[in-house]
């Protein structure tokens, strides 16, 4: 199928890394693009996608999806949660390595690639363990998880036992030309918090998580990445002024980029109020300063990407009292209409808002994807701008269904995705 | 609302979880309705059949002697049959998840549970998912709410000083912990006091404390100049040794209260304690036992302020609602 050569006609194409936004046809053959623009003479389309009133840009890449496989699979499955990526326009993505067994081998790399390659729906990067079974006390192999195809090492939500095992982890890590993915959080601070450390969690008795638990982590990870020359990334990030930091280094020439969860670019802690588990996260919900200081760093490119920091759970992992639930959101599908709600919010314009999902996070992890350029694999999302939906079934496909927007209404939704050309996705109207 | 779990849809009171969101004339037809209950208790026979036939489950996650027994005389002297599940010993401990405890109790054709439980936010997802005709009643959550506690200080507090305009009132300890305070806080605001004050060392403290509705101290001898109450908490042995304050030797130099400190309260000041007491680390034994002290009074209270609210809450009549002012 993915010989077939195809022509998208009659939608507006967007396309960052080429500064493309016009209405072209977008011709494909054997899976990559052949050109934006005219169609070559004597190319003979044997399957044309009409894209009439459609934006039609590079697949997505998600920097961190979790697909609960190997290990949870009573939550979700790779097949499961890569048709909600093909769903929501996410051709590429990146999961974590705290799965069971964890990401420290070559064998669990391969495995989880070689399922996501059956499921056929999203190609699927691990992230490897920066630390062997990610008890944050000796370096994983990550010369063999690099030769298996990892591009990034972390340790996930994980902590490290010290700062010199992350020195050395960030050596090796430069050494071996893998980025380095931190989610900042320093876990004495952190301590058994839930919530964001503020007037909403005092008022509710809630443990808390000091804004400091992440900008510590920020500048220890910042002084080290200085010491060391690792590239480092930082993931899912929740205050304001961790963005500034990270700002300030990028000013001073370190190679750090940022990513944030999209949830985060729209909630702030009053989202848990009445005890709502939904919207328990870690990083946890901030101040309405912590969102716009986020706005603020997407907007001006010190946060180059935006995740979905997807975390599907099963129903029984929000029903408990909130401290004792699970934390996390199930948000690949409300990924693209929740970025598009910052375009209708003049955060950003459409161009750098796709740029934020497609280009700039392949950018980040040096992945071959996220354009429309001559040559690309032809991996595109369309999308329906205008397009009305409600989140439940039947669009909802990830297994998980905790997200504080079930049943929400949303604006802005993909109606066909092609992986290498073949279409893995489509909304029937 | 967020607090609209707490009524039902013709807008009665139907669980009672945390003072938030409750009016003042509501909080106002509690302590009637417990001043009634009140002269029960002072009776030879205690009970009255207003419960007769309804089953309360006293449901405690966590150990409390004092809580329990209140609940369950203030049940029993509403002619409610009333059982009491340990769960800090039983089901969760093999591995039973909350909600299927829930579910197994109810089972039984229960009418109101009385819950206590480690964990802010207990109450209310019990409340979110138990069977319409049940009552829930928040017997303590974490650090979150224990409303029948600031009723019966409220009460308390009315029996000796009457109106609440003109009062400042002093909560002393650990704020940060204690789901007492919280609701003394919100009750204290909602009737109309003068000054609520917390007085307590940074590290016991929630952050954005003043949101919560108080002017706040970090030494006691400003904090009582002048209060008409003092509420002193409880500290929890878990505290005492480093992780929040160097020691308790310290913490009664600093914020204990003490005969010389109750001084710079009002000479006619009360002095509360929610129980149980450390005598000599928070609280002078000379002022527990001393004129000032209302502890006893307020165990005592409990009673009837327990009954008044789960008479309430049972009686399906009109005597819970938010009176015309949501």
């Amino acid at each position: 199928m993915s010989e077939r050569r195809i022509v998208i006609r009659g939608g507006r194409v967007i396309d960052p890394a080429n500064a493309i936004d016009a209405c072209l046809p977008v011709v494909i053959a054997e899976g990559r693009i052949v050109t934006v623009g005219d169609v070559p003479d004597g190319f003979a389309a044997d399957h044309e996608i009409d894209a009439r009133g459609q934006i039609v840009c590079p697949g997505f890449v998600d920097l961190c999806a979790r697909l609960r496989e190997p290990g949870q699979e009573h939550e979700a499955t790779i097949a499961s949660e890569t048709a909600a990526a093909a769903a929501s326009g996410v051709t590429t993505l990146f999961c974590p390595p705290d799965t069971n067994p964890v990401i420290d081998t070559p064998a669990v790399v391969n495995l989880v690639q070689e399922r996501a390659e059956s499921a056929g729906m999203a190609r699927v990067l691990p992230i490897g363990a920066l630390t062997r079974g990610l008890r944050g006390k000796e370096l994983s192999a990550m010369s063999s998880l690099k030769s298996a195809g990892c591009l990034a090492v972390g340790n996930a939500q994980r902590p490290l036992e010290n700062l010199l095992i992350l020195r050395r982890a960030m050596e090796y890590a430069a050494n071996c030309g893998l980025l380095v993915v931190i989610r900042p959080d320093e876990p004495y601070l952190h301590n058994r918090g839930c919530a964001h450390e503020g007037a909403v969690a005092s008022r509710l008795g809630l443990p808390a998580i000091p804004s400091a638990a992440e900008t510590v982590a920020v500048a220890q990870t910042l002084a080290l990445a200085e010491q060391t020359g690792a590239r480092v990334h930082f993931g899912q990030l929740s205050c304001s002024r961790a963005v500034a930091m990270i700002a300030e280094a990028q000013g001073r020439g370190l190679a750090v980029s940022a990513d944030v969860a999209v949830h985060q670019l729209h909630l702030t802690e009053s989202a848990i109020d009445g005890f709502n588990a939904d919207a328990h996260v870690n990083p946890p919900f901030r101040t309405e300063a912590d969102r716009e200081g986020l706005r603020r760093g997407l907007a001006q490119g010190s946060i180059g990407a935006i995740c979905s920091d997807h975390q599907p759970h099963d129903l029984d992992a929000k029903l408990d009292a909130f401290p004792s639930t699970e934390a996390g959101i199930s948000s690949l599908e409300t990924l693209l209409a929740l970025t598009l709600r910052l375009v209708t919010e003049r955060v950003l314009n459409l161009s750098a808002a796709i740029s934020r999902l497609s280009r700039d996070p392949a950018i980040i992890m040096g992945v071959d994807a996220g354009t429309l350029s001559q040559g690309a694999k032809a991996d595109i999302c369309l999308f329906d701008p205008d397009l009305e939906w409600l989140a439940r079934p039947p669009v909802w496909l990830s297994r998980g269904r905790n997200t504080p927007f079930w049943g929400d209404p949303f604006t802005g939704g993909v109606t066909q995705t092609l992986l290498a050309g073949r279409t893995v996705y489509r909304r029937f109207a | 609302m967020i607090n609209d779990i707490q009524f039902d849809a013709a807008g009665r009171l139907r669980h009672f979880l945390t003072i938030q969101g409750l009016s003042r004339e509501l909080l106002v037809r509690i302590m009637n309705t417990a001043e009634s209950f009140a002269s029960v208790t002072e009776q030879q026979v205690k009970k009255v059949p207003l419960l007769r036939g309804k089953t309360v489950v006293n449901l405690f996650f966590e150990n409390s002697t004092r809580t329990r027994t209140t609940f369950e005389l203030a049940a029993k002297r509403l002619s409610a049959d009333v059982l009491n599940v340990n769960i800090a010993t039983s089901a969760t401990s093999k591995g039973e998840s909350l909600l299927d405890t829930i579910r197994n109790i109810e089972a039984m054709q229960v009418d109101m549970f009385v819950v206590r439980h480690a964990e802010s936010g207990a109450a209310h997802f019990i409340a979110r998912h138990v069977a319409p005709h049940i009552s829930v009643i928040n017997g303590g959550d974490g650090s979150h709410s224990h409303p029948t506690q600031a009723m019966l200080d409220m009460f308390t507090i009315r029996r000796v000083k009457g109106d609440f305009t003109r009062l400042k009132v002093a909560i002393v300890g650990d704020i940060m912990h204690s789901r007492v305070a919280r609701s003394e806080i919100i009750a204290l605001n909602t009737l109309g006091a003068a000054q609520v004050r917390v007085v307590a060392p940074k590290t016991l403290l929630p952050a954005d404390a003043e949101a919560l509705g108080v002017e706040v101290f970090h030494d006691l001898d400003r904090g009582l100049e002048g209060v008409d109450v003092i509420m002193m908490l409880r500290l929890q042995k878990e505290r005492m040794s480093g992780a929040f304050l160097p020691n308790e030797h310290e913490y009664l130099d600093c914020f204990g209260l003490t005969e010389e400190r109750l001084g710079m309260a009002k000479s006619d000041a009360i002095v509360m304690h929610p129980g149980p007491i450390n005598r000599g680390v928070e609280i002078d034994s000379k002022v527990a036992d001393g004129p000032s002290s209302v502890v006893l009074q307020q165990v005592s209270n409990g009673i009837a302020v327990r009954m008044a609210v789960m008479s309430m809450l049972l009686r399906g009549s009109d005597e819970g609602t938010i009176g015309g002012s949501v």
